[in-house]
């Protein structure tokens, strides 16, 4: 995926101007939180889950060789097959090979973030396969051929006509004069179309919230059912995962599967979660002949030692978008890559370089929400700061604000000199705008007096009045 | 209390109420005095260093933590009227000596001592009531770093139900960022100005006549762009309502009687 992130604030621009995503927003805004808020108060022991999530994937961060290789024994042992790959090209190239190798024409996919992250679709659309986006909102991105906004509701930034309206544009062989009263004639009208994709592919993709190294076995949630149908239809099963996401047991996993829906969604549990170990044993009712897990690293272990470690521990709930004054703001299209909001202003520079991704660290105001609502407790603000430091240190920090605050360190650096300096500051702003209160314009300040006066100083410093009135005290 | 037993406190003055408004920091030592604290101002302080801090530059926050310390050590207490800069001292400033065990210990020895204003007056010092009265309708806005790293709610609240006059009408979201977030705000103006106009919505639909808040950075981003809009809405620091100082200075943004 190309990443527009460079373009951060134009991007953030156009979509403060798009009334149709700001009406989306608008409407989810505040009902994110509130059902969190909920589903955190009906668990009084939720404090103490996030404190054990947070262990669990600290431990299995500081042993990932060990769980790696034990969870490959126990894949192996199932009869699946674990495909390691460095890059997302390895990755590709991976998925392409075993799609090819079974003839493959048709694809089933459940929804999966790192498949954005590897730009899977396109890979196998030029390559003459097609893939079928499963999930409600990730099919009717592709429809539309846009990449999601949120990381758990893709289609975050549509309204509902924007549904209907792409359905008629999709399905044209259907009655125009078919009528769409509520969300659920959407639903069914996408559910028939789709039964037919899953009976008919060849092999399905899933991700996987978990891995676990006890049973080799991969799990994923959902709402809808669409990955049970993609993981066990077809004949061949492909899990992506990106390494970060193994635990040592599957009580681990049940663990991290408490917090995950409550940060999430604010459910107590997805409707549906799925543990596939391996392939069909003779017996099973169902399942696939063929078990692959394309193991991705694509710049994660880079991340590994480093002040960035603490960002694997991510479960993909999105509770820091979700609660992120700024993502309800500007969307998630605006960050310009895979993962919006917090989270991913933290990892998207790992992943994609700060050169790239340097805006998005910078997009916040550290109001700390999002690391108040994380289920395993990463400090969020603390690593957009780190990424902060990296520019400053390699000079990508914006060469006036760079100037501006070497100025301003100078004087802070030296106390007296800064008395004076603040003294004739605050005395002739203090006199300029003493009339009117506030300024409509200074020069210099334009960043703030677009939207906002500049309320004007009372006009003596504290110190200097201080230094008065201990005068006048003793005199 | 007998004078030898009085906390000798620091008034960490922060850079944005010495240059601004510093009437805050005289309602600041009014306060601390009617709590019975000896207040001393220590001459050789500039700002706590966020803005090198948050924009990456570690060299120079660290040479003002520096001075901090020399400055701050050895009173009983350090006491800032803003959440922003009491999070700076109590949580952030000693990490900057994370590779000097000596700084680090001296460091996080200050910073155990550090606190914001109205934290200080309820949860140390016992204050409940104030003499004070304030004739109006006020809206509280929670400050990001006061809230989530210093646990700044309940505290002013309780004082402002003290102040004769005073009702307090909540917002819907008192809790959500009002866009400054330092130098974020001359970053990227544009996002910053829908974020605090989401939030003077939500002052607006209180009907409250005055906002107060502990920190002068959300103060100055809420009282401009309700300046803008030609609010009504009066704005001031918690401490002057609470200090009984209203009639020493006009609201933030207005023009001097």
């Amino acid at each position: 995926m190309l990443a527009t992130s460079p373009a951060f604030k134009q991007n953030a621009s156009d979509a403060m101007a798009d009334s149709g995503l700001q009406k989306a927003l608008t409407r989810t805004r505040a009902q994110l939180p509130a059902r969190r808020a909920a589903a955190v108060a009906a668990l009084p022991e939720f404090e103490q889950l996030r404190n054990i999530g947070r262990d669990i994937k600290n431990h299995t961060l500081a042993n990932l060789d060990f769980y790696l290789e034990t969870w490959e024994a126990n894949v192996t042992r199932a009869g699946g097959q674990v495909h390691w790959c460095s890059t997302a090209d390895d990755a590709r190239a991976a998925v392409l090979a075993i799609c090819e190798r079974v003839g493959a024409r048709t694809v089933t996919k459940g929804k999966s973030m790192i498949s954005e992250e590897l730009g899977i679709n396109e890979h196998l659309e030029a390559h003459g396969i097609a893939p079928i986006e499963t999930d409600l909102a990730e099919y009717i991105l592709q429809l539309r051929r846009e990449p999601p906004s949120h990381i758990i509701g893709p289609a975050f930034h549509l309204n509902r006509e924007d549904w209907e309206a792409s359905f008629r544009a999709s399905h044209t062989h259907l009655p125009a004069d078919r009528v769409f009263n509520e969300p659920r004639d959407i639903m069914a009208e996408a559910r028939t179309l789709l039964r037919e994709k899953f009976i008919g592919a060849d092999v399905g993709i899933t991700g996987a919230n978990f891995l676990i190294a006890e049973t080799g076995s991969s799990v994923i949630v959902t709402n809808e059912g669409n990955g049970d149908l993609t993981q066990t239809l077809p004949r061949v099963h492909i899990v992506l995962a990106s390494i970060e996401k193994m635990v040592p047991t599957l009580e681990d996993a049940t663990s991290l599967l408490r917090l995950l829906a409550r940060s999430a969604t604010g459910q107590d549990m997805s409707v549906y979660t799925t543990f596939s170990t391996g392939v069909r044993r003779d017996g099973d009712w169902d399942g696939p002949e063929e078990y692959h897990v394309v193991l991705i690293d694509n710049g994660r272990t880079g991340m590994i030692g480093t002040d960035f470690q603490e960002m694997l521990r991510c479960i993909r709930c999105a509770a820091c978008m979700n609660h992120c004054p700024v993502y309800m703001t500007v969307g998630g299209h605006s960050y310009g890559w895979v993962y919006p909001g917090p989270m991913g202003s933290v990892l998207t520079p790992s992943l994609i370089g700060v050169d790239q991704a340097g805006q998005l660290p910078n997009a916040s105001t550290f109001c700390g929400k999002c690391e108040s609502v994380c289920p395993v407790k990463i400090p969020l603000p603390k690593l957009m700061r780190h990424w902060r430091e990296r520019e400053f240190e390699r000079h990508l920090t914006p060469v006036a604000m760079r100037r501006n605050l070497g100025l301003w360190a100078w004087f802070a650096r030296r106390p007296a000199a800064y008395r004076l300096a603040t003294r004739v500051a605050a005395a002739m702003l203090g006199l300029l705008g003493r009339r009117r209160g506030k300024f409509a314009a200074l020069p210099f300040a334009g960043g703030w007096t677009e939207g906002r006066d500049l309320p004007a100083p009372e006009g003596e410093t504290f110190f200097a009045r201080y230094a008065r009135e201990q005068r006048a005290g003793r005199a | 209390m007998s004078p030898v037993s009085k906390p000798r406190v620091a008034l960490f003055v922060t850079c944005l109420v010495d240059l601004h408004r510093p009437t805050v920091g005289f309602a600041a030592i009014r306060l601390l005095e009617q709590a019975g604290c000896q207040v001393e101002v220590p001459r050789a302080q500039t700002c706590c260093g966020q803005p090198a801090y948050n924009a990456g530059d570690r060299d120079t926050a660290r040479d003002l933590a520096r001075g901090i310390i020399e400055a701050f050590s050895g009173y009983d207490y350090v006491v800032a009227p803003s959440g922003s800069c009491g999070g700076m001292l109590r949580h952030h400033m000693a990490h900057l000596f994370d590779d000097d065990p000596n700084m680090r210990a001296r460091a996080d020895a200050l910073a155990a001592h550090c606190y914001e204003l109205v934290g200080f007056l309820t949860d140390v010092m016992g204050v409940s009531r104030v003499n004070a009265a304030y004739e109006g309708v006020a809206t509280y806005h929670d400050s990001c770093a006061g809230l989530r790293e210093l646990g700044i709610r309940d505290q002013p609240r309780l004082l402002l139900g003290a102040v004769e006059g005073l009702t307090l009408a909540e917002m819907a979201e008192p809790d959500t960022c009002c866009g400054f977030g330092g130098t974020f705000c001359v970053k990227y103006p544009e996002i910053s100005v829908r974020m605090v106009s989401d939030k003077t919505a939500d002052i607006a639909a209180t009907g409250a006549d005055t906002l107060l808040a502990g920190d002068m950075g959300c103060l100055l981003n809420m009282a401009g762009r309700l300046e803008r809009q030609g609010s009504p809405i009066k704005v001031r620091h918690v401490a002057e309502v609470l200090a009984g100082m209203t009639n020493d200075v006009p609201p933030i943004g207005q023009p001097r009687r």
